[in-house]
């Protein structure tokens, strides 16, 4: 390849990043410019924010321990076993990870809405989903597990073998070998999943409304807060879209720490 | 197993390129052999979510422009004209919002082209027979958020009750919905028991729910208003379609929908 060709290549390639990281940041950045640090204190002191926000932070937790509790054994079978259809199983699993979010939510009432192919079953146990605080943790356990479920999946297959065998050579069970071994050595790889799951369910916004609808205090989550304030009043849903965008930040920092501390710096290499 | 992927891929978007260029490709045609588009303009019209069955039948057939229609709340809408957005038309369904962005210099002088009725809508079995018989504890109700015009005529007819009545009904509202479309879907998937919209949102459903109307006392005055935005480049054009708003197509296919003439 000459000089020349080189150059025009390597030029190339730098107006695209800087094509893609202007296009990437620069809404992001405006966030933060257009409303100032008081702004932000002040509409954080709202009675509508502070539900938001703290529904937000109960239901992505409960969604979060659902996700974890189910979904770490989930992600052991798809790893650890070999059967037919196993591929086509993981890619159902990965479905939501691409259903736009409009349809994950009438998806979810055609299942699971009064009206649903389900709906008589749970109205005779006594369950409401839509319209409540539960309703929107099956939106965020919904949309969210899958990013879970995939991260797990491939730390427990990327687990050295020989260590697994030898567990089992010393007389070991499964069930031990799993907890003592598997999910030890997978940690990161299972706390980055769940940190990907969180960010997920956080930002959730079309599912949550579509099936749960939007109350304060009980299914306006912040990204439907924010939605409602864009309405009447455009810096106050600035604000509260600063701190979701700064929340999904630290989130997305802390998934790149526990990838490992320097990961940071590798990838900058 | 997914070594195969970027293969796939990349014949994916091989034929997406593809798709595209014919497409572009036809467009070019179709452009010189039809001068007609040329001549046509097109114009966007921003319009409350309670007009969508009506002015997607009528649109087609407005004779002076393309019309490419954008439907949400009202409030919604009139924060997108706020933050910059530039349609055509700005059709609300109250005459308040229009009168604000017509006094902030962004709508031109709006004018009244319909009237809507605020009813209960309930599913087709429903005990409810009257607006009291929402104060009943166990009545779940859906209405539209404080700022969208709905809900502001809602909380209207809601404040204009008894103060026992109002407060009973306000606790029973477990969802505060952006727009009409929301409350209906609330209705017809039986997440709720009723809701606040139009006469004509009913007419649009009237296979699963029904209306109770409003006692004439309570009854707000629904009135939809329309502007031509500030800077459209097709004024002409965009003053046309709301002249047909008023008394053409639009008005016809707006009355066959449940809607009622301008005041």
């Amino acid at each position: 390849m000459s000089a020349l060709s080189r150059l025009w290549f390597s030029l190339a390639v730098t107006i695209a990043l800087a094509v893609a990281l202007t296009f990437l940041i620069l809404p992001i950045l405006a966030i933060f410019l257009d409303t100032g640090p008081a702004a932000l204190i002040d509409s954080l002191g709202e009675e509508t924010a502070r539900d938001a926000l703290l529904l937000s932070l109960e239901t992505t937790a409960i969604a979060l321990a659902i996700i974890i509790v189910v979904g770490t054994p989930a992600a052991y079978f798809l790893a650890s076993r070999r059967f037919r259809g196993r591929a086509l199983l993981t890619t159902l699993i990965e479905l939501p990870l691409v259903l736009p979010p409009a349809a994950a939510g009438i998806a979810l009432l055609a299942a699971l809405g009064p009206n649903g192919i389900f709906g008589a079953e749970l109205d005779a146990l006594g369950i409401t989903l839509p319209l409540e605080t539960a309703g929107v943790v099956v939106a965020l356990v919904f949309v969210a597990s899958p990013f879970y479920l995939r991260q797990a999946q491939a730390s427990f297959a990327a687990v050295d073998p020989t260590i697994v065998d030898a567990s089992r050579t010393l007389g070991a069970s499964e069930a031990h070998t799993f907890a003592r071994i598997l999910v030890p050595t997978a940690l990161p790889g299972l706390a980055t999943g769940g940190a990907l799951a969180l960010g997920r369910a956080l930002g959730e916004f079309g599912a949550t409304l579509m099936f749960a609808g939007a109350l304060q205090g009980v299914t306006q989550t912040v990204p439907l807060a924010i939605f409602d304030r864009f309405a009447r009043d455009f810096d106050a849903a600035l604000a509260l879209s600063a701190v979701l965008v700064a929340i999904s930040a630290a989130i997305l920092l802390a998934t790149k720490l526990l990838d490992g501390p320097d990961s940071l710096t590798r990838a900058a290499r | 197993m997914l070594t195969a992927c970027p293969v796939i891929l990349l014949r994916v978007i091989g034929r997406i390129a593809a798709t595209v260029l014919a497409a572009l490709a036809l467009a070019a045609c179709g452009e010189k052999e039809e001068p007609t588009v040329l001549d046509n303009p097109d114009l966007i019209v921003f319009a409350a979510a309670s007009m969508t069955v009506p002015l997607e039948r009528c649109a087609a057939d407005f004779p002076e422009a393309g019309i490419k229609l954008s439907f949400a709340g009202s409030d919604t809408l009139a924060a997108q004209i706020r933050q910059g957005v530039k349609p055509d038309i700005f059709a609300a369904a109250n005459a308040s919002i229009p009168a604000e962005l017509f006094a902030e210099g962004l709508l031109g002088r709006p004018t009244e082209f319909a009237t809507n009725e605020l009813v209960v809508a309930v599913p087709k079995g429903s005990p409810v027979n009257a607006v009291e018989g929402l104060a009943r504890s166990d009545v779940s109700i859906a209405i539209g958020s404080e700022t969208a015009p709905v809900g502001i005529y809602a909380r209207a007819v809601i404040g204009r009750l008894p103060a026992k009545q109002e407060d009973a009904i306000l606790a029973n509202v477990r969802s505060e919905e952006p727009d009409v479309s929301g409350i209906i879907g609330k209705l017809t998937q039986g997440a709720v028991d009723a809701g606040f919209v139009y006469v004509s949102d009913v007419a649009s459903s009237a296979e699963e729910l029904r209306s109770v109307a409003l006692p004439r006392e309570l009854r707000p005055d629904v009135t939809y208003a329309a502007g031509v935005t500030a800077e459209t480049p097709e004024p002409g054009a965009a003053a046309a379609f709301i002249g047909d708003l008023l008394r053409g197509g639009c008005q016809e296919a707006l009355l066959d929908a449940g809607f009622g003439p301008a005041p």
